[in-house]
């Protein structure tokens, strides 16, 4: 992006456990107010705690829609529609044309659940049921095709599928869509809706916790699955927060263990920080990837201690939201982008004394300052690293 | 109207392909090019050279395929394996590993494979790449279902022009297995991997000159008859006229789809 000017993202809004759209979801954040739950997710829930977003049965999508029917996709109509999201994106639309708005999708899982419940329900002959013998929900690209079928684009819909930073990277190739010229507004957003094969499979990897998950706590046991629908209009020009830098990096260490310096994490923080031309000591909030596993809090927190001073304030928010996955990155973007505007800093909900390897950075409770730029790690399985950098808008 | 405003110049630095009937570069370019026959005996699913031996044979094929061509196309291009960015890219990902894990979520959830899970994500083959080249540079995997060759080459492009650097682009699906192949549709191994950068390369295969347009109608490039037949049915199967356009040399415009209403012409030239 160097020449260029950064980004601006004039609308954005997310849908999690702990609230549906902005302003209920830092009400939860302000009032330490978990959008966690007891599992009761599947004929057999697995004894956890998850962050299920209510409502999401009972959100019919359109009727001329109803062919991409299924739980992420109902998710996806649910949280496009909060904070005018969808005004914004019908007005941008129609200011710059159908072939010039882009969308950007991560999702880890996309409606993978619904191929999951046709299994569970095949016929005698051993087919998939007939209300679920449709193609459209049983492949990755379901969500992005559903939303741009419904938001009428003729541009680039793009799936980015690489785990836990799907959607961090979403904003990452949307900026560059826009920095070539490609599209003049990119919607980008993650979606994952909670599916056996996330609950089971975590599970199978002994990386669940029975327990509400404690990110960055001494005793934490492990994480919650959550499910959100998060999104961002990123355009060139506009009010708002600007996306002043992205870093990514690959780990070329294990397929779901992270490397156990942190080298791809420091990587993506320090590309983060030398793109948007920014120094540690002006960061003043970092949404921590934080999933409260036992491993990865504990390399985040030692980079976290080596890269920032102790002023600047750091957490996990998963300790409301659960993890979730694929809509991580752009779920705590923008928790990033709230804490930018309002000048709220969460602390670590459900943390009770914070591991050793966590430096003054990392706070068990909340705060408040005036914040330049807020930082979002989200690191995922595969060794795939992507960092975030918002810059408050100098205007506001 | 081209979206990128104005031609974009790239070259393509590096090929490679792997299919049971065309079975590494070489000989897909006699194949492809008519100046020889596709062999008789499909060849048997590549062994992952970058994998440790052990890991090799329980790989899955998403995995082997990917990891097959991503290296042989470094060699093409006489690039470095750990200098790269990459995109992978495939319509479906790994179609055997979903009809697993669906299966035993179905009949046994607590007994699920935690191997097979960590293989289930969409970025496995690249996760496994960058691991066995020891490549710390960023990877990303995509989809755009159909048009996920169009797609993904329009992404590596566009990192190309953005970095000023090579970027290694992989595209393969495999068959689809149970239940579920009655509705995500795909047949065979096929695998595909183009060497895109800003400059030529040590040994630069073409010119390329690239334009995107948004209409209706948009009727994508087609291989010859005999060609398509060789990966016909594969999700993966939109790389081949680009593949035969380079096998055949020459200048070739390649029209290739990036959306349902979006078309990346790829305007090889050659050097």
């Amino acid at each position: 992006m160097a020449g260029v000017q950064p980004p601006r993202i004039t609308a954005f809004t997310a849908t999690c456990a702990a609230g549906s759209g902005r302003a209920e979801l830092l009400r939860a954040l302000r009032t330490d107010l978990s959008g966690l739950r007891t599992n009761d997710f599947g004929r057999e829930p697995l004894a956890t705690c998850i962050g299920r977003v209510s409502g999401v049965e009972g959100a019919a999508l359109p009727a001329p829609f109803a062919r991409f029917d299924c739980r992420n996709n109902r998710l996806a109509w649910l949280g496009i529609q909060r904070d005018g999201f969808l005004d914004a994106v019908h007005a941008a639309r129609d200011r710059y044309g159908a072939e010039r708005v882009a969308l950007v999708l991560g999702t880890s899982t996309a409606s993978v659940g619904a191929t999951e419940e046709a299994y569970e329900r095949l016929t005698p002959a051993g087919e998939f049921p007939e209300d679920l013998r449709r193609p459209e929900v049983h492949t990755p690209h379901s969500t992005a095709a559903f939303l741009q079928h419904i938001l009428g684009l003729h541009s680039l819909a793009i799936t980015v599928a690489t785990a836990c930073s799907s959607s961090a990277k979403a904003f990452a190739q949307g900026a560059r869509l826009l920095e070539l010229g490609i599209a003049d507004a990119v919607i980008v957003g993650g979606v994952d809706s909670l599916c056996g094969s996330v609950l089971f499979g975590f599970n199978s990897l002994a990386l669940i916790s029975r327990d509400p998950c404690r990110p960055f706590d001494a005793a934490r046991s492990g994480i919650n699955i959550g499910e959100a629908a998060a999104f961002a209009l990123l355009e060139r020009s506009g009010s708002g927060p600007s996306l002043s830098g992205c870093g990514e990096s690959s780990d070329a260490h294990h397929m779901s263990a992270p490397h156990p310096a942190g080298r791809g994490a420091r990587q993506a923080m320090t590309a983060a920080l030398n793109r948007a031309g920014a120094e540690p000591g002006e960061v003043g909030y970092i949404n921590l990837h934080g999933t409260a596993s036992v491993m990865n809090d504990e390399i985040e927190a030692r980079a976290i201690a080596e890269m920032f001073p102790a002023a600047t304030h750091a957490s996990s928010t998963k300790g409301w939201t659960g993890h979730t996955l694929g809509a991580a990155g752009a779920l705590e973007a923008v928790i990033s982008l709230l804490s930018l505007e309002s000048g709220f800093m969460p602390g670590n909900l459900n943390a009770r004394e914070l591991d050793a390897a966590c430096g003054p950075q990392i706070r068990l409770a909340s705060a408040t300052g005036r914040l330049r730029y807020a930082m979002s790690n989200s690191f995922g399985f595969g060794g795939s690293n992507c960092v975030l950098l918002f810059a408050a808008d100098p205007a506001a | 109207m081209n979206l990128f405003k104005s031609p974009r110049r790239l070259h393509v630095n590096g090929v490679a392909i792997w299919a049971p009937r065309l079975p590494g570069w070489d000989s897909a370019r006699a194949i492809l090019s008519g100046s020889a026959a596709a062999p008789a005996t499909p060849a048997t699913r590549p062994s992952p050279e970058l994998l440790p031996p052990n890991e090799r044979r329980r790989a899955p094929d998403t995995v082997s395929l990917a990891l097959e061509v991503a290296l042989a196309a470094c060699r093409n291009a006489d690039l470095a394996p750990a200098s790269l960015s990459c995109v992978f890219s495939s319509t479906h990902g790994d179609l055997a590993i979903t009809d697993y894990m669906c299966t035993t979520l179905a009949s046994a959830p607590a007994q699920l494979s935690p191997t097979r899970f960590h293989n289930s994500v969409h970025n496995a083959a690249a996760g496994y790449w960058t691991i066995g080249a020891n490549c710390a540079r960023p990877y990303t995997a995509i989809t755009a279902g159909a048009h996920s060759f169009g797609a993904g080459f329009l992404e590596a492009s566009a990192q190309a022009l953005s970095s000023g650097e090579n970027i290694l682009f992989v595209s393969y699906d495999i068959d689809a297995r149970g239940p579920l192949a009655t509705m995500a549709q795909s047949s065979g191994l096929l695998s595909a991997a183009v060497i895109v950068g800003p400059q030529r390369g040590p040994r630069t295969v073409a010119d390329l000159d690239m334009t995107l347009h948004a209409a209706d109608g948009l009727v994508a490039s087609r291989a010859r008859a005999g060609n398509a037949a060789l990966v016909a049915g594969n999700a993966s199967e939109s790389c081949l006229p680009f593949m035969e356009a380079i096998a055949l040399g020459g200048a070739r415009d390649i029209l290739c789809l990036a959306g349902p209403n979006l078309g990346l012409t790829l305007s090889l030239r050659p050097i």
